[in-house]
C-alpha cells in the first residue's frame, strides 16, 4: 500500500500510440519524495543532454506534487518538467488550480510523455480508461476555449483540463501551459507540448487517496488551516501591503500598487516612475479593478482568493480568471498607464497561452530596437500608429510566429542574436537566456545576488521568500517582528535579521556576511525545493513572510501522510538532494559559473571582489567544484552516486583527492 | 384548531449557503469525504462526498449543494432558475441521487449517498463541511422550533391522504390494494 502517493505513473509514448500503467519505486519517494525531485530523476535518467527540446525525444512530464489530493490545505500544484527550448536547461514551471489532484483521484503520481503525435491530439484520462484523442477541431482555439470545448465534449464539468493556445501551437519559446486560473508558465514548456502535437490533457478521477497515519495527518491539517486562519486575520506589520499577507501576493484584491508601480522599472525594464502613484492614478486604477473583477477565487482546497474571475464587457474582453502580477506586467511593458488596457491585453494573451512576464518584456525590447532603428518600418509593415494597438498587433504575430513575430517568438536572448546589427545590447534584463522581473535597483544585495546568479527556476519570484526584502528601520520593530517568527530554521536566523542595519556597516552590500548569505539563501530555495515536491502552494510556504508551513511541521505532516519517517534534518536533506539534481541535470546541459551572472544593470553600485567571494562561498557552502558543479562527495552524500560517475564519465567533474572521498 | 394538541421543541440543524462568498476551492468535498472515510480520515476522495460544488466559473456559478434522498427514477421536470441575470443549470439546487446524473454515488458500489450532518457521538460543534470552509460561505446554524408530537401528527396526515384516496378510488379498492401491497412485502 502506497500513502499519499499513488505508485502509479502513465508513461506514454505519443509517436507510437502506446499508453503504460508503471508502478513506480518506493525507494524513490524516500530520496526525492515526488513532483519536482521525481521528475529531476526521470529527466536525468531519460534525457540525454544532446538532444533538441523541440524533438520527440524531449521528456515533458505532468507531476502532482507529493500531498496533492490529501486534506493539506493548498496542496494542489502540477509540477511541469522537460528540458526547455528557451533556456536549454531543465524547465520546471508549476501551476496551482485543480489538476494535480485530480490526476490523483485518477490514480496516478505523474503523466510522461515522449514522443509526438502525427496529428494534433489531446489525451482523456478518466480512472483506468487512458485515450489519445484526435484534436484537429481544436486547432488555433484559445487555451481557456478549449478547455471549454473539452468539458461540453465529455459531457463533464469535473473534467480538469491543461491546454496550449496558440503560441504553443506555434512554439513560442514563451508559451505557457494553461489550466484554470493557473499555468506553467516560464521557460517555454508550452512549446514543448507542442511540439508534441498534443493540444490538451483532460483528466477525471474518483479514487482514494489514501494517507497513512489518518488521526494524526488530520490533526497536523487542523493546524495548518488555524494558522491560515489566524494569518489572514493579522498581516505582518512593516512590510508594503502587498507582502504583508499569505497566499500570492493579493493583487486581484488589493488595488493598492504603490510597491509595483514606483520600484519595478516600466518599458523593457528601464524606467523606474518613482512618482507614478498620483492620487488621479489610483483612483483610476482602483475604479478600473472594481469594474473588472467579478469574484475572487481560489486554488483546490484552499481559503486564500488570489486569482480573479475578470469580466470587462465595456472593453469587449470575454471572461477569464486572472492571477496575481499579470494585470501589471502589460501596462508596464507597454508603458501606458492606464490598467484598463492591462485587463484586456491580458485576457487575449492567456488564450494565447503565453507567460505573463517574458511576453511585455519580448514587445517592449521589440519597440526599443524600432526606435534605435535596429528594426525597420519595414520589419513592422502594418503596424498601427496606437501604442495600445502596437502591443496587440506584436502579440497575435509572436503567437503565429508572423513576420517579426517569427523572431520575436524566440524570446529576447535569442531574438537578438538573430536580428543581429547591435540587437544585443537591448538584451540586458536576461539570466541564461530568460526574461527576469523587471527590477533594477541601486545597493547590491547579497542574498538576491547569489539568489539571480545560481537559482536553477532562473526567476527570482519562485526562489525568494521568509525574509522581508529590507532591514527594518529600528531595532525595536525588528524585535517586535521576531517575537513570533517560528518559522526560522534555527534562533540565529532571528539574530541575522535583528542585526541587520538600513545603513551603516551592518548593511547592504557587506551584511549580512557571505557564510549568513548562504544559509540565507539555502533556507529560502530549500523551501521552495520542498513545495515543488510536496506540491504545496507557494503562498502558503515558501514565498510570503511568516508562512503557515515550514521546516518544523513539514516533517511531521509529511511522515503522517507517507509513513515514510521524516525528520527536520532529513527532509531537508531530501530538498538539497533534489536541489543539487536538478543542478547536474543542468550542468549535463552546459550550465557552469559563466552563466551565473545577475545583468549587468540589475544594481547601480556593483561590488565584482564581493560577488565573487559570495558566490564562492556559496559553491562550497553546497559542496560544489569552482564550476558550480556538485562535487564526487557531495554527489555521494546525497546518494547520487550514478549521477557523479555520469559526470565524471562525461569530463564534466574530475576525479577528486582520495582523501574526499569518505562516503 | 391544533391549538391544544402537545408541542414539544426540537432543534434543526441547517447548514447556511452563501453563494457570493463560494470561493470555488473545494474544501468542503474534501473535509467531508475524509470524514466519511474508513478508517476515519484515512483517505480523500470527492467523489464520495456528500456535498459538492456545482460551479462554473466563467458564469460566475459556485452551488454547494448537499445530498439528500435517494430518487429511483428521474424527475420529468427539468427547471431553470434565473437569478439576478444568472441561469442555473437544471438539476442545479437538486439534492436527490438520482439516475440522471452521477452526483451523490459511491464510485465502487453506486449507492447512493446522503448528507447525515457529521452525525457523531459525541456530537461535533458543527459539520467538517462547515469546520473547513473559512470563507463563510457554509456557516452552521441551529433554530430552535415547536413542533407537535410526531406520533400526534402522523394519523391525521394518514387520514387526510387516505380519505382523499378513499373519494377517488373506494374504500374497498383502497383496501385490496393494501392487503396486495403486505403480501407482497413478505414475498
Amino acid at each position: 500500500m502506497r500513502y499519499a502517493e499513488t505508485g502509479f505513473q502513465l508513461e506514454i509514448d505519443l509517436s507510437r500510440g502506446n499508453i503504460e500503467r508503471v508502478e513506480t519505486d518506493p525507494r524513490l519517494t524516500e530520496l526525492h519524495l515526488g513532483g519536482l525531485g521525481t521528475n529531476a530523476r526521470l529527466l536525468w535518467d531519460r534525457v540525454p543532454p544532446e538532444i533538441d527540446p523541440l524533438s520527440p525525444d524531449n521528456v515533458l512530464i505532468f507531476s502532482a506534487g507529493l500531498l496533492c489530493g490529501t486534506q493539506a490545505t493548498g496542496a494542489n500544484r502540477t509540477i511541469v518538467s522537460a528540458i526547455s527550448p528557451q533556456t536549454r536547461l531543465m524547465a520546471f514551471s508549476m501551476m496551482g488550480g485543480f489538476f494535480a489532484p485530480e490526476l490523483k483521484y485518477a490514480g496516478y503520481d505523474k503523466i510522461v510523455l515522449r514522443g509526438r503525435t502525427p496529428e494534433l491530439a489531446y489525451l482523456f484520462i478518466h480512472d483506468g480508461r487512458v485515450e489519445i484523442r484526435d484534436a484537429r477541431h481544436l486547432a488555433g482555439k484559445g487555451a481557456l476555449e478549449t478547455a471549454e470545448c473539452l468539458k461540453r465534449e465529455l459531457k463533464d464539468p469535473n473534467v480538469q483540463v491543461a491546454a496550449i493556445g496558440l503560441a504553443g501551437e506555434h512554439r513560442v519559446y514563451f508559451a505557457s501551459i494553461e489550466h484554470a486560473r493557473s499555468s506553467a508558465s516560464r521557460a517555454g514548456l508550452g512549446a514543448v507540448m507542442g511540439s508534441k502535437n498534443l493540444k490538451a490533457i483532460a483528466v477525471r478521477g474518483t479514487r482514494d487517496v489514501a494517507v497513512a497515519r489518518p488521526a494524526e495527518f488530520m490533526e497536523l491539517c487542523r493546524e495548518v488551516l488555524r494558522y491560515i486562519q489566524w494569518r489572514r486575520d493579522n498581516p505582518v506589520k512593516g512590510v508594503p501591503a502587498i507582502l504583508a499577507g499569505i497566499g500570492s501576493p493579493q493583487e486581484m484584491a488589493i488595488h493598492d500598487e504603490e510597491w509595483h508601480t514606483t520600484n519595478f522599472a516600466w518599458g523593457n525594464a528601464r524606467h523606474r516612475r518613482k512618482d507614478f502613484w498620483t492620487q488621479e492614478n489610483e483612483e483610476r486604477w482602483r475604479r478600473s479593478q472594481e469594474q473588472a473583477v467579478e469574484r475572487l477565487i481560489s486554488c483546490y482546497n484552499c481559503p486564500m482568493k488570489c486569482g480573479a474571475i475578470v469580466r470587462y464587457p465595456a472593453l469587449g474582453v470575454s471572461k477569464y480568471m486572472m492571477k496575481c502580477y499579470s494585470k501589471l506586467t502589460y501596462v508596464m511593458g507597454a508603458m501606458l498607464d492606464d490598467l484598463d488596457f492591462g485587463f484586456r491585453i491580458a485576457g487575449r494573451a492567456q488564450e494565447y497561452g503565453v507567460d505573463a512576464y517574458t511576453t511585455p518584456q519580448v514587445m517592449a525590447f521589440a519597440m526599443e530596437l524600432l526606435e534605435a532603428g535596429i528594426l525597420t518600418p519595414a520589419d513592422v509593415a502594418g503596424m498601427p500608429e496606437d501604442r495600445e494597438e502596437k502591443f496587440f498587433w506584436l502579440l497575435d504575430r509572436i503567437v503565429r510566429r508572423e513576420g517579426i513575430g517569427e523572431v520575436l517568438a524566440d524570446g529576447v536572448y535569442w531574438a537578438a542574436r538573430r536580428i543581429g546589427r547591435g540587437a544585443e545590447a537591448f538584451d540586458h534584463n536576461t539570466i541564461k537566456k530568460h526574461e527576469q522581473i523587471p527590477i533594477k535597483l541601486g545597493m547590491l544585495n547579497p542574498i538576491y545576488f547569489i539568489m539571480y546568479a545560481t537559482g536553477e527556476k532562473i526567476n527570482i519570484t519562485q526562489i525568494e521568500g521568509q525574509m522581508p526584502q529590507m532591514p527594518f528601520e529600528t531595532r525595536q520593530e525588528r524585535e517586535e517582528f521576531v517575537r513570533d517568527w517560528i518559522q526560522v530554521p534555527h534562533e540565529r536566523f532571528k539574530d541575522y535579521f535583528l542585526n541587520w542595519e538600513p545603513r551603516g556597516e551592518r548593511a547592504f552590500p557587506h551584511y549580512p556576511p557571505p557564510e549568513a548569505t548562504c544559509e540565507i539563501v539555502e533556507w529560502q530555495e530549500m523551501m521552495h525545493y520542498l513545495d515543488d515536491s510536496l506540491g504545496l502552494c507557494a503562498g502558503l510556504s515558501s514565498f510570503p513572510i511568516k508562512p503557515p508551513y515550514h521546516i518544523h511541521n513539514l516533517p511531521p505532516l509529511v511522515s503522517a501522510a507517507t509513513g515514510i519517517d521524516f525528520d527536520e534534518d532529513s527532509l531537508w536533506k531530501a530538498a538539497n538532494r533534489n536541489r543539487t539534481l536538478v543542478r547536474a541535470v543542468n550542468n549535463r546541459l552546459g550550465l557552469r559559473r559563466k552563466d551565473e551572472k545577475p545583468p549587468e544593470d540589475h544594481w547601480k553600485k556593483r561590488f565584482p571582489e564581493l560577488e565573487a567571494r559570495l558566490l564562492e562561498t556559496y559553491y562550497r557552502y553546497k559542496g560544489w567544484n569552482a564550476e558550480g558543479v556538485p562535487t564526487r562527495d557531495t554527489l555521494a552524500r546525497l546518494d547520487l552516486d550514478d549521477v557523479a560517475e555520469d559526470l565524471l564519465r562525461r569530463g564534466i567533474l574530475r576525479e577528486e583527492a582520495p582523501a574526499a572521498a569518505e562516503a | 384548531m391544533n391549538a391544544d394538541r402537545p408541542k414539544k421543541k426540537k432543534i434543526v440543524k441547517t447548514i447556511q449557503i452563501d453563494l457570493d462568498k463560494c470561493n470555488g476551492c473545494r474544501a468542503c468535498e474534501m473535509a467531508c469525504s475524509t470524514f466519511h472515510a474508513r478508517p476515519r480520515y484515512a483517505s480523500n476522495n470527492p467523489a464520495r462526498s456528500r456535498v459538492r460544488v456545482l460551479f462554473d466559473p466563467l458564469r460566475d456559478l459556485y452551488v454547494p449543494v448537499y445530498a439528500g434522498d435517494y430518487a429511483p427514477a428521474e424527475c420529468c421536470g427539468r427547471d431553470r432558475y434565473t437569478i439576478e441575470g444568472k441561469t442555473y443549470d437544471e438539476c442545479g439546487f437538486c439534492r436527490a441521487s438520482c439516475p440522471s446524473r452521477d452526483l451523490f454515488k459511491e464510485p465502487d458500489s453506486g449507492l447512493p449517498l446522503k448528507c447525515d450532518m457529521c452525525q457523531e457521538d459525541p456530537e461535533l460543534k458543527e459539520p467538517m463541511c462547515v469546520q473547513w470552509c473559512i470563507t463563510d460561505a457554509l456557516t452552521y446554524v441551529e433554530r430552535e422550533e415547536e413542533v407537535e408530537e410526531e406520533n400526534a401528527a402522523q394519523p391525521e396526515e394518514l387520514e387526510t391522504g387516505l380519505e382523499a384516496l378513499a373519494d377517488k378510488f373506494g374504500l374497498e379498492k383502497i383496501a385490496e390494494a393494501v392487503a396486495r401491497l403486505a403480501a407482497a412485502r413478505k414475498g
